[in-house]
């Protein structure tokens, strides 16, 4: 097993930000792909498998974000949050 | 010692120790437990987000079905947010480490993190707050609801005090155990309090705030007679509600006696007096009594307490086990009476919340919107008038239009019957409840439309002086005695007596005697009434005369205060009938 870390700077696309649905999203890209997800904004950052951490981030839409995966499946689940908070995956 | 007042809402004195209900919503009934309980707290605490997380995917499935897949994704967020691991984690701490209930850990936490999402500026974000909240919600009920399951585990006798007890869970109170309750909220006339006096358990409502200061365990006193609460009670105090609670029982069997007993006048007018119910089981303290008759079977106690729709079946099971107790007697059924708000499963979800529910989509109008409803209680209706003298009767009728489509409804399920070859009896009397203002204001039309009235005064107290019945800032409002209460009775009997058709009184207003010697004077005969008030009115009754009840209907129209009208007519009663303790 390689835990592998990957992480990139994804700007927040959805219209509403990161609210309820998108986040719970997260949550579930993290228990699928077993990954840690973290994701920072400005000097906060937190644990993508908390949805009222990911709350607590205020990620309205235009923010950018660092987001890191660490784990088995990160680019998986790496590529998915980019998806998810560019509004690819049909969350607004 | 400490004497608190509330309304008193069934009479009788109860001595015991005290059971203390969590109240509901945001009140927290025991902040801290015991080192030993911590276990049990804990797993109190996942089995109830357990259970929040089923009732949640509940919510999801039906509102994807019936809404599409985007409404109910909201909801797997809940689940998510429930299930948070660190939401979780500090939790449990706090339950774990520092003793907390499970209620009082699940409310500072979720409290906390609100008000962090409160502050966060963003408005949309600030909004997130209130899922929290809902979900503490959520959360608190389940783990409230299971200590109230303890209710039904009862083995010893117990008073029971609470924020507030729902119709439901009054109607499954274990009255071998359950002495007697007392209830921060609620009215006079709310079902609680009705159902109270139907099983007969000392009860008294609206105390305002008190739980606080109680502990389970001590012993209080409820005095129902006085709406009375009195935590922990001195020794003579004790000794004194001892003896008056033995002398209640012996007054109790002696008004019993009645029970063979007819209510005629002293110048030989019978006055019918029927029972109201809301379960079967009643029928025995009707029969007990002499009652005439059932004049209104709430029906509605069907839909209590469960969590489905009540099929055709369990109406008609109903139904034909009251007929059984009165096989040649009047059995009048009144059809749902619920809000939408109160119907079990998907009604509840999609007419939720509204802000006034006694304005909304209740009774006959929900009964002739939903037809799955309706259908099946008609149809069981019909079926069981085979064994006896059936009668139906229709709730909270306001336009006239109402009133024909519930009886075209009525016939489309006659044919329905007869097409499918089941055995019924489709020439029952049908007949409406007169509640709402309109109703009453063209009582000469609806006469012709109907075959009987029964007057509901409960509601047309309500709706007529606009005034809450539960709301104790303006209960002293409500009064069967306002002046244009005693109109609407006068016009409605006159339109009856025009068409030739009964009516009869069937709010408490017919169960409280000082208003027995008035109706009489009106020229009501019949009267249909909480069991235990049925011997009381007899014996009033038996000591009237037309003349006299005709005098006193004429006093009270020269006086215009409700206050002076209950006095006056509390004063005659009491002349006419010195024996009784009113």
């Amino acid at each position: 097993m390689i835990a592998m870390v990957v992480g990139r700077e994804v700007t927040v696309a959805l219209e509403n930000g990161l609210h309820m649905a998108p986040a719970s999203h997260v949550v579930d890209v993290a228990r699928r792909t077993g990954c840690e997800l973290l994701l920072r904004k400005g000097t906060t950052s937190v644990d993508g498998t908390s949805i009222l951490d990911l709350l607590t981030l205020a990620a309205e839409k235009g923010s950018v974000l660092f987001v890191e995966a660490r784990g088995e499946r990160a680019n998986e689940a790496l590529e998915e949050l980019e998806q998810l908070l560019t509004g690819r995956l049909g969350h607004r | 010692m400490e004497l608190r007042r509330g309304v008193a809402v069934s009479p009788g004195v109860a001595i015991g120790p005290a059971v203390v209900l969590g109240a509901e919503g945001y009140r927290i009934p025991k902040r801290f437990v015991k080192a030993n309980a911590v276990d049990q707290e804990l797993s109190r605490y996942r089995h109830a987000i357990n259970d929040v997380c089923v009732e949640i995917g509940e919510s999801e499935k039906l509102i994807s079905e019936r809404l599409g897949k985007q409404y109910g994704a909201i909801f797997a967020a809940h689940i998510a947010l429930a299930r948070d691991p660190k939401l979780t984690r500090e939790i449990e701490e706090l339950i774990g480490q520092k003793n907390y209930s499970a209620e009082f850990a699940v409310s500072r936490t979720f409290r906390s993190y609100a008000k962090t999402i409160q502050n966060l500026g963003d408005r949309y974000f600030a909004e997130r707050a209130s899922d929290l909240f809902d979900l503490e919600k959520r959360i608190l009920r389940q783990l409230l609801d299971v200590r109230r399951e303890e209710l039904t585990q009862l083995t010893s006798p117990v008073i029971v005090l609470a924020h507030n007890l729902s119709p439901g869970e009054t109607a499954n109170l274990d009255t071998r155990y359950v002495l007697g309750f007392a209830t921060e909220v609620g009215g006079k006339s709310s079902h609680t309090a009705i159902l109270a006096g139907a099983l007969e358990l000392p009860a008294v409502v609206g105390m305002g705030d008190f739980l606080e200061e109680v502990e389970g365990g001590e012993t209080v006193i409820i005095d129902g007679n006085h709406g009375v609460l009195i935590l922990n009670p001195d020794e003579e105090t004790l000794r004194e509600y001892r003896e008056s609670e033995k002398r209640f029982k012996s007054v109790s069997v002696r008004l019993a006696e009645m029970g063979s007993l007819e209510p005629v006048t002293r110048d030989g007018v019978r006055i019918n007096i029927h029972g109201n119910i809301e379960f079967p089981e009643e029928t025995v303290h009707c029969l007990e009594r002499g009652a005439d008759g059932i004049g209104l079977y709430r029906t509605e106690f069907l839909y209590l307490g469960t969590d489905k729709i009540p099929t055709e079946e369990v109406h008609y099971d109903a139904y034909t086990r009251v007929l059984k107790s009165f096989p040649d007697k009047p059995v009048v059924i009144r059809t749902l009476d619920l809000g939408a708000e109160k119907i079990p499963g998907s009604m509840k979800e999609e007419f939720g919340d509204v802000p006034n529910p006694a304005l909304g989509l209740r009774s006959i109008r929900l009964s002739l919107m939903q037809n799955e409803l309706f259908r099946p209680q008609l149809r069981a209706i019909l079926r069981a008038a085979v064994h006896g003298d059936i009668r139906v009767m229709f709730p909270l009728v306001s336009t006239q239009f109402e009133c024909r489509h519930a009886r075209l409804l009525l016939g489309d399920v006659k044919e329905e019957l007869e097409e499918e070859g089941i055995p019924f009896r489709g020439d029952i009397p049908v007949g409406m409840m007169v509640e709402v203002p309109s109703a009453a204001i063209l009582a000469d039309e609806f006469a012709q439309m109907v075959d009987f009235f029964s007057i509901g005064t409960n509601d047309l107290i309500q709706y007529t002086l606009a005034v809450d019945r539960a709301n104790p800032a303006v209960a002293n409002l409500y009064s069967a005695a306002d002046p244009a209460i005693l109109r609407i009775l006068k016009t409605v009997l006159k339109a009856a007596q025009g068409a030739g058709i009964p009516a009869s009184i069937c709010g408490q207003m017919g169960s409280d005697p000082i208003f027995m010697p008035l109706l009489v004077g009106m020229g009501y005969r019949d009267v249909s009434v909480t069991p235990h008030s049925i011997p009381e009115l007899k014996q009033v009754v038996r000591s009237l005369t037309i003349p006299v009840c005709e005098e006193i209907v004429r006093h009270v129209q020269t006086l215009d205060v409700a206050r002076d009208i209950e006095n006056y007519l509390r004063g005659q009663v009491k002349k006419i009938c010195p024996e009784l303790e009113i």
